[in-house]
C-alpha cells in the first residue's frame, strides 16, 4: 500500500488546529510520521490505540493524532500508561517522550516500566537537549557540548538510553534516527507489534537551541550529520571500536521473548479466583 | 450484615471493594500499608488489579491512567507519600478524572514520626498542589466511618469527576473496633456519566447542564484528547481568556453548587449551647467524650463533627457562631482547621485546643478548654 501524504492526513485530527508547536525543520515531525506510517501498516483500530505523552516538545506529539490521547506530566508518561495498560490490556499503549522527559526526570518510571516488561512501546525522541525551555543541557548531552545552563560545556556523561533500557528488562530495543525515516518507520513497526516492553530511541536534533548555541548549523545540516555518524548494526559489527567511535548505531539492539506483565497478571488472577473458590 | 473487628485501614479497603474498586496503584508506608496488603490480596479475586508502583508520583499517575481506562481507582500513602502525590492531584483536577486517594495522616514534617498519629495535613490537603483548583476531602472518626467515607469517596470521585481525598489519621486507620459490614449488594454504588452521543458530536470537556461533563473511557470509541494544560471543550490545549474562564468557573461551580450533597456534619448542639466543640477525625472522639463529660456536669456544650473538611462547611459553621459565644477547635496540629473556623466565626469566638507532638488530644484537655480553665 502507498504511505502518500493522504494516508497521515486520515490520522490528523480534522477538528484540531495546526500549524503544530515545532520549529521549522524540527526532527520530531518526522518521528510523528514514522509513528502513523507504522501504525497504518500494521492496520491497527484507531480505538484500540493510546498515545500517552508527557512533557516537552515531544510531549505535544499526540494532540494532532486521531488515537486515545492523553498528555500527562513531566516524566510520567509511563507511570499512567502502566495504569491504562492494565486497565485495558487490549489496546496498544504507546508512550512518547523526549530524552530528559524519559531518562532525566522519568528515569525511575523508565527503569521501572522496562523490568516489569509491561506491554507499552515507549518512543524516546532524543535530541540531546531541553528544546521547549530554551536549550537547557539534558542527560544526553554529549560532554564537552555547550547549553544554555552548560556556557563553558557540558562536564557530564551523557545517559545510553538503549543500554539502560535493555539492563532494565525491555524485550526490543531499537535505534533509528530522523534521517533514516523509512527505517524509522520499520523499527517502530516492529516495536508496537511486540508484546513486551518495547523501546525505539529515534535521534533527533534541535537546531534552534542546542544547534545554535553549538554552531552546527541549519536543521539541513544537522540531518545530514545524522546521515554522517550514523551506522546500521551489521555495518557497525564490522568497525574496529576506533571506527565506531561516537558513531550512532542504528538497528534493533535487543529483541527477546518473555511473558508480559498483564498476560502474567491475568494469570495471577485465574490463582487468586480459584484460591478463593476452595 | 456481619459484625467484624477491624482496623480503619482493612475498612478503607473492603469500602473500597464494596464501592467497585477494581484498581489500586501504591507504595509502602507507614501507616498506610495495610490498606496495599489487603487490597494486593482482595483486588485479584473480584478481577481487579494491584500493582506496586515504584513510588508515589507513580501510583498516582497510574491510577489516573487505569481511571482514563475505566477502571474505579484508588491509592493509599501518608505524609511523605502524599506530598509526592501533590503534582497529580492537580493533574486529576485539571483533567477531571476520578480518582481517590487515603492520606492515613503522621506526624510531619518531612518523614517525621511514621507511627505517631497527626491532622497535619488539613491545610495541604486543601492546597498542596499548585494553582486555585476544587477538591474534596473526607475524615471519618470511626472504623465504621471508615467504611461509609470510603464508599462516599468513590461515588463523589465519579459523580463529580474529581480527585476525592480520604483523610485518616494514624489512631482511625490502626485503631480496632466493631463494624457491622452490610452485604456489598446493598451499597449505594455511584458510576460516571457515561456519554451516548455519536463519537464525533462528543466533548470531553463541553457544557452540561451539571456542569460534569460526560466522560468516556479510552478504548470505547470516543477517541479524544486529555491534557493537564488548559483546554477548550475538545481536550485541546487553549491559552484563550475566553476558554480558560469558564473552565475556571465551572470547575468549582460543579463543586461549589452540590455543598448539600457534599458537606457531611454531623451536628449535635443547640442554640442555648454557650459553647460548641467543632472537630474531626480522631479528636472528634476525645470532643464527643468532652461534652458527654461536661454535660453530666450541667455545662451547655454542643458538638460538631466535621465529616467533610474541604469544602468547608462555612454555612454550619456561621450558623454556630449566631449563638454560640465560643467555638472550640481540638486538632492535633498547630490550628489548621481553626483557620477556617476564624474566618467564619470571628477570631474572638474561636479557641484551639492543639497537640502536635504525635500524641492524640485527650478529653481531659478539651474539658479544661470548655470549663474555660
Amino acid at each position: 500500500m502507498p504511505h502518500d501524504e493522504h494516508t497521515a492526513y486520515s490520522y490528523l485530527r480534522p477538528t484540531k488546529k495546526f500549524p503544530n508547536v515545532w520549529c521549522a525543520g524540527c526532527g520530531i515531525g518526522v518521528v510523528m510520521g514514522a509513528l502513523i506510517r507504522a501504525i497504518d501498516r500494521l492496520g491497527l483500530d484507531k480505538d484500540q490505540v493510546a498515545l500517552v505523552s508527557g512533557i516537552g516538545c515531544t510531549g505535544r506529539m499526540p494532540v494532532y493524532m486521531d488515537f486515545n490521547t492523553i498528555h500527562t506530566t513531566h516524566g510520567r508518561a509511563l507511570a499512567f500508561a502502566t495504569g491504562l495498560k492494565i486497565a485495558r490490556p487490549e489496546m496498544k499503549v504507546i508512550a512518547i517522550m523526549g530524552d530528559g522527559d524519559a531518562v532525566a526526570i522519568g528515569g525511575n518510571h523508565f527503569i521501572h516500566a522496562a523490568r516489569r516488561n509491561i506491554g507499552i512501546t515507549a518512543i524516546v525522541v532524543n535530541n540531546e537537549i531541553y528544546g521547549m525551555t530554551g536549550g537547557q543541557y539534558s542527560p544526553t548531552t554529549p560532554v564537552n557540548m555547550r547549553a544554555s545552563t552548560a556556557p563553558y560545556g557540558n562536564i557530564e556523561p551523557p545517559m545510553p538510553v538503549c543500554d539502560l533500557a535493555i539492563a532494565a528488562g525491555a524485550s526490543f530495543v531499537a535505534r533509528g534516527t530522523v534521517y533514516h525515516a523509512v527505517e524509522l518507520d520499520r523499527l517502530l513497526e516492529q516495536a508496537i507489534s511486540k508484546e513486551g516492553f518495547s523501546m525505539v530511541e529515534a535521534v533527533s536534533y534541535c537546531h534552534t537551541g542546542y544547534g545554535r548555541l553549538n554552531k552546527l548549523g541549519s536543521a539541513v545540516d544537522m540531518m545530514r550529520a545524522l546521515k554522517d555518524n550514523s551506522v546500521g548494526l551489521i555495518a557497525a559489527q564490522k568497525l574496529t571500536p576506533e571506527e565506531r567511535g561516537q558513531k550512532i548505531v542504528r538497528g534493533v539492539l535487543h529483541n527477546v521473548d518473555k511473558t508480559e506483565y498483564t498476560r502474567l497478571y491475568a494469570g495471577l488472577i485465574e490463582r487468586a479466583q480459584a484460591q478463593a473458590a476452595k | 450484615m456481619t459484625i467484624k473487628l477491624m482496623q480503619g485501614n482493612e475498612a478503607v479497603s473492603w469500602g473500597a471493594l464494596a464501592a467497585g474498586c477494581k484498581f489500586f496503584a501504591g507504595y509502602p508506608i507507614t501507616p498506610s500499608t495495610e490498606i496495599a496488603e489487603m487490597l494486593s490480596r482482595e483486588l485479584p479475586k473480584v478481577g481487579g488489579k494491584f500493582i506496586q508502583m515504584e513510588d508515589e508520583i507513580a501510583s498516582l499517575a497510574a491510577c489516573i491512567g487505569a481511571s482514563v481506562g475505566g477502571l474505579k481507582s484508588m491509592t493509599a500513602t501518608s505524609g511523605p507519600g502524599f506530598s509526592l502525590m501533590q503534582e497529580h492531584i492537580g493533574y486529576a483536577a485539571m483533567t477531571e478524572i476520578p480518582c481517590v486517594i487515603v492520606n492515613v495522616q503522621r506526624l510531619g514534617p518531612s518523614t517525621g514520626a511514621p507511627t505517631a498519629a497527626s491532622q497535619g495535613d488539613v491545610m495541604q490537603a486543601r492546597w498542596g498542589t499548585h494553582g486555585d483548583h476544587p477538591i474534596i476531602v473526607i475524615s471519618p472518626t470511626t472504623v465504621s466511618q471508615s467504611f461509609d467515607l470510603t464508599v462516599k469517596a468513590f461515588n463523589f470521585s465519579e459523580k463529580y469527576r474529581t480527585p476525592v481525598i480520604l483523610l485518616l489519621d494514624e489512631i482511625i486507620g490502626h485503631m480496632r473496633e466493631k463494624i457491622d459490614l452490610p452485604d456489598f449488594e446493598n451499597v449505594e454504588r455511584v458510576e460516571r456519566i457515561a456519554t451516548n452521543v455519536p463519537a464525533e458530536w462528543y466533548k470531553p470537556y463541553g457544557d452540561s447542564l451539571s456542569d460534569v461533563p460526560p466522560m468516556a473511557n479510552f478504548g470505547e470509541g470516543y477517541r479524544y484528547h486529555i491534557t493537564g494544560l488548559f483546554h477548550d471543550p475538545m481536550g485541546y490545549p487553549t491559552q484563550r481568556l475566553d476558554e480558560i474562564d469558564p473552565w475556571i468557573e465551572r470547575v468549582h461551580r460543579k463543586i461549589y453548587r452540590n455543598l448539600n450533597d457534599i458537606s457531611l456534619v454531623e451536628e449535635d448542639w443547640a442554640p442555648t449551647d454557650r459553647t460548641v466543640v467543632l472537630s474531626f477525625g480522631a479528636s472528634a472522639r476525645s470532643a464527643r467524650h468532652a461534652v458527654k463529660l461536661a454535660r453530666q456536669n450541667h455545662l451547655k456544650v454542643g458538638s460538631v463533627t466535621m465529616l467533610t473538611i474541604w469544602p468547608f462547611a462555612e454555612e454550619a459553621v456561621a450558623r454556630i457562631a449566631r449563638t454560640a459565644k465560643r467555638i472550640i477547635v481540638p486538632e492535633m496540629n498547630l490550628g489548621q482547621l481553626a483557620l477556617e473556623v476564624e474566618r467564619v466565626a470571628g477570631r474572638q469566638k474561636v479557641v484551639r485546643v492543639n497537640r502536635a507532638n504525635g500524641e492524640m488530644i485527650t478529653p481531659q484537655m478539651i474539658l479544661e478548654a470548655i470549663e474555660g480553665r
